[in-house]
């Protein structure tokens, strides 16, 4: 079947939907995908940030459709046209649709851990505006805990649902779901009970958003400032391939591996990610090659970098070298220990 | 969200569980989960018109699905109840042909009647005042629900008057 | 008087019962069509009658029941949607209440024509009462033979059973009221695939109307040809209008469809008239999702032409003057009436309705609520209208159900047709600190103010 997106023709098997042939275009014609997620089953068709124009139907019925669809739910038919970024319409739906999940979100993200990895800021940078037009009041939740490994902000929560089906197809006993309705529909277990499944970590990395973060990880560290490595071990209990989040010689976070939509290649237990935060655990693979430029990897040693150069006066710097090698990357001797002294040295082990 | 759990006597009567297996009945054997609105309401309507997550489990367990399940749907749909109501929630429909037909002000007569504030229970603990949304019977407005039943083409007389039957015991909440 | 095909018994004591309902003809739809027809001859009866799904949507209800699958061999169902919640509509509700038979005789017709073997009554929670009457006439239909294994002999089986929702508009939309007989929240599913293909617990089902199932018998009875006769053109056979608001007598009527809208609210055989000497100023005319129209497009559509009760004359202007029969939730307002506040409160009823499975209805829903409730209570702004619009437009036609585009028009029809009324909230807020400030004053008497 073949299908033309923005102008581009791909070949696809039936059951491709306009989102996975987008993809597999690439480049600017993909949609934002915010709840749509290809491992988990059921996924998508809510957010409504992928919505596209078609055109032309398909050869057999050339009629276009009336009403903007979602791509990610929406299979390609042979000969069918459809209109993404050409579409002015597409745009001002996305536009729409963006600011309809920025009203109520509290735009913490200078507080916010998925800062620098979020979804929703990547949304917002595209298709957002620096004003706002609402002067409501936000709609706020009471905070639920969820146990120890995960924390829930349920005010920076779009409801993708992706966490409830990572907790139905991965896990036996799913404790949360999505409770009331409307603008007030939430993510609880309505019991305060802690979600503790093996591999309930896996909500984590596919929250779009910074409503499930990881609490071994909280506040630690600005994503940007960490620096990510493939690494794997044996897990019996899953692939053991993840991506560590060091700084300097020091593991803060453990992640599954994501690609560039941002979905992990393979989903990861809850040992992994959150009891084995040792060098020593891990046999690193090499550092983690990104596809995409984000805010995430503008300081990343695979890139070709160039000195950063800070323009402040010499008496605010004095004293400070230790933090300008946090801030300067490139400046730093990977030999060397964040806090000056060396790797090697007796007594950092 | 973080929940107040509410304590509620649990009282699964046998002529209840005969009720529910009878409504499980109504579905295919492998979809015992379908049957879940319609036992809820039965359960709810045995346990003083509310539903704990202690009962909500009970029925999580009778139709062998996960509690999350049930808690849900019950904070889903606005029927279900999730914390104790007064023995006489007066539920006025206060959409536009109810709001046409004066139900404003009616609802406010009752608030000051059962003196209580809307949504409150009074302190005897018989009566609540809520509004909700169309019920279908906006030729007869302005109207309220009670138990099974509407009250319909009310007015303050005929709201005193029901509340004397209330009183009286003279108001059947359930059909059974 | 015009010709009454649903309501034709409804006098008749005791009709409620099974008895009395077979003695005056009941059931002869079932006997008709399981001993000398095939399913496809009764599908084609409903198809040449023309009738229109009477839920809202107006689909052809013949042509619904053609596209199940009947190739998968996966069993079928018929759902009867008996959700009724458009506020303004509460015809179903009267049938099933009065005539609980008709409708289990329908359902037995259909699911006949379907080849569906179980089928539900899916009834809202609020109907407790008529969840009963039907649960009690079903089981008399069964105990007289219209239900279960080898009905009549005919080797068809068929098990009936109604089911109950609990508090949600939404599950009035035929896939979240499948969600919801499955027993989960009533969360509209994304389509395709249609219920037609896979329905409820994945089979194809159909779901109709009360309405439109109760008068498959007549039709099964009288032919389609016969039921085509009655109504104008695509709006054939008759409609239940349920009426309200302000008119004398508020119920609900049987009508042929093509009687005109003068007509029904000023004889005596229907409305009878406005309730007193304040005069008409809006009509919804056919439950709270559709465009409300201003005193001047009511009689008479923006052509000039007598505006009928048909599907085609009431949208005739199209969003600009035009409105829809919709489920036929009649709502007659006066000049008492502040449109400002009906449509808040329509808001408020969307918003509180909405599922919030996708962004815009549930974000923007309430937003609409908000910024209404701010202007009503004297605390709008000039932007305010623009904003209202701009909002209204974002959530039409970018949601997954029609829930998003229901709550939109209402508030663009209002902004469009009563702007002045919008404008006059704002500029003099102390006007409007109390929610009656059209009764003392009506708002032709303080239109000036705003007039350019």
């Amino acid at each position: 079947m073949k299908v033309t997106i923005d102008g581009q023709s791909v070949e696809v098997e039936p059951g491709t939907t306009i989102l996975q042939a987008a993809r597999m275009i690439g480049g600017e014609s993909v949609p934002p995908a915010m709840c749509y997620y290809s491992k988990l089953k059921g996924s998508g068709g809510k957010c409504r940030c992928c919505l596209v124009e078609v055109s032309k139907g398909s050869d057999a019925d050339p009629r276009p459709m009336p009403k903007l669809v979602a791509s990610c739910v929406t299979g390609c038919m042979d000969g069918m046209e459809v209109n993404s970024k050409n579409s002015e319409r597409v745009t001002e739906a996305r536009k729409s649709v963006t600011e309809f999940l920025l009203i109520n979100h509290p735009l913490d993200c200078p507080i916010c851990d998925q800062a620098g990895e979020c979804d929703l800021q990547n949304l917002s940078f595209k298709h957002g505006k620096s004003e706002t037009r609402y002067i409501e009041e936000k709609r706020t939740f009471e905070p639920e805990d969820i146990g120890p490994n995960i924390q829930l902000h349920m005010n920076r929560c779009i409801l993708c649902q992706r966490c409830v089906q990572v907790a139905d197809q991965l896990t036996d006993n799913r404790v949360h779901g999505v409770m009331d309705r409307g603008d007030h529909a939430n993510i609880s277990t309505c019991i305060s009970k802690a979600i503790d499944n093996e591999f309930s970590g896996n909500m984590i990395d596919v929250c779009p958003v910074g409503a499930l973060t990881d609490k071994t990880f909280r506040f630690k560290s600005r994503v940007w400032f960490n620096k990510p490595y493939n690494a794997h071990r044996d897990c019996d209990k899953c692939c053991g391939k993840v991506t560590v989040w060091m700084f300097g010689n020091e593991i803060q976070r453990v992640t599954g591996r994501k690609d560039e939509y941002h979905e992990v290649e393979e989903f990861i237990c809850n040992s992994c990610r959150f009891d084995h935060k040792k060098v020593e655990d891990w046999v690193i693979e090499g550092p983690r090659k990104f596809e995409k430029d984000s805010v995430i990897n503008q300081n990343n040693y695979t890139r070709d970098m160039k000195k950063v150069v800070i323009e402040t006066e010499e008496q605010i710097l004095l004293g400070r070298a230790q933090d300008r090698k946090k801030i300067s990357m490139s400046e730093i001797d990977y030999n060397e220990k964040i806090d000056g002294n060396l790797i090697n040295d007796k007594d950092n082990g | 969200m973080e929940r107040t759990q509410y304590k509620q006597e649990i009282n699964m009567t046998e002529e209840l569980m005969a009720r529910i297996n009878e409504l499980i009945s109504h579905y295919p054997e492998d979809k015992r989960k379908s049957a879940l609105l319609p036992v809820l309401h039965e359960v709810q309507d045995a346990h003083d018109n509310w539903l704990s997550f202690e009962l909500q489990d009970k029925v999580a367990e009778i139709l062998n699905i996960k509690p999350v399940e049930v808690y849900e749907v019950v904070s889903f749909y606005t029927m279900f109840n999730q914390k104790p109501v007064a023995k006489y929630m007066f539920e006025f429909c206060r959409t536009s042909c109810c709001a046409t037909r004066g139900v404003e002000d009616l609802m406010e007569y009752a608030c000051e009647k059962i003196g209580a504030e809307l949504g409150e229970i009074s302190s005897d603990g018989l009566f609540q005042v809520v509004g909700v949304e169309c019920l279908g019977a906006c030729g007869y407005a302005p109207m309220l629900q009670l138990g099974d039943f509407y009250h319909e083409k009310l007015t303050k007389e005929s709201f005193d008057q029901l509340i004397e039957d209330c009183k009286a015991g003279k108001i059947t909440l359930h059909d059974k | 008087m015009g010709r009454k095909i649903l309501l034709e018994k409804i006098n008749i004591p005791g009709i409620k019962t099974y008895e009395v309902y077979r003695q005056n003809g009941g059931y002869a739809s079932v006997e008709k069509a399981l001993k000398t027809m095939t399913p496809d001859e009764v599908t084609e009866e409903v198809k040449t009658a023309g009738i229109r799904g009477r839920g809202g949507a107006g689909f052809p209800v013949g042509m619904k029941w053609s596209f199940i699958d009947k190739k998968s061999g996966k069993p079928r169902h018929l759902v009867c949607n008996a959700d009724e919640s458009e506020p303004g509509t509460f015809k179903d509700r009267f049938l099933m209440e009065h005539i609980p038979h008709l409708l289990i005789e329908g359902m037995i017709t259909s699911s006949f024509a379907l080849g569906a073997n179980l089928s539900y009554i899916y009834i809202r929670g609020e109907y407790m009462w008529i969840f009963k009457i039907l649960e009690r006439a079903i089981n008399e239909a069964r105990a007289a033979g219209w239900l279960g294994k080898n009905i009549m002999g005919s080797g068809y089986d068929l098990d009936l059973y109604v089911h109950c929702g609990a508090g949600a508009y939404i599950c009035g939309e035929e896939t979240a009221l499948i969600e919801s007989l499955e027993g989960k929240r009533g969360n509209p599913r994304i389509k395709p695939p249609f219920p037609a293909i896979s329905g409820l617990w994945q089979n194809p089902t159909v779901v109709n109307n009360v309405e439109s199932i109760s008068a498959v018998p007549w039709i099964v009875m009288n032919s389609g040809a016969e039921y085509a006769k009655i109504g104008i053109e695509r709006s054939t056979g008759t409609k239940l209008i349920s009426a309200s608001g302000h008119i004398k007598n508020p119920g609900v009527y049987e009508i042929e469809l093509g009687v005109s809208v003068e007509e029904f609210i000023n004889s005596d055989e229907f409305c009878g008239g406005m309730i007193d000497d304040r005069p008409l100023k809006a009509l919804v005319p056919g439950g709270s999702s559709v465009p409300i129209l201003p005193a001047h497009l009511i009689y008479k559509t923006a052509a000039g032409t007598d505006r009928l009760m048909t599907y085609e004359s009431l949208a005739d202007g199209g969003f600009a003057t035009g409105s829809a029969l919709g489920s036929g939730g009649f709502i007659v307002y006066n000049d008492t009436t502040c449109i400002v506040r009906n449509t808040w409160n329509f808001s408020r009823f969307y918003h509180h309705e909405s599922c919030g499975q996708c962004t815009p209805c549930r974000e923007g829903t309430g937003w609409l609520e908000k910024v209404l409730h701010r202007i009503e209570t004297g605390k709008g702004r000039e932007e305010d209208i623009e904003l209202l619009w701009s909002i209204q437009s974002k959530i039409e036609g970018n949601t997954i159900c029609p829930l998003g585009d229901a709550a939109s028009w209402p508030v663009a029809a209002a902004i469009r047709h009563f702007r002045e009324e919008f404008e006059y909230h704002i500029r003099f807020p102390e006007k409007v600190k109390n929610r009656d400030h059209f009764v003392a004053e009506p708002f032709e008497k303080v239109r000036h103010l705003v007039a350019k």
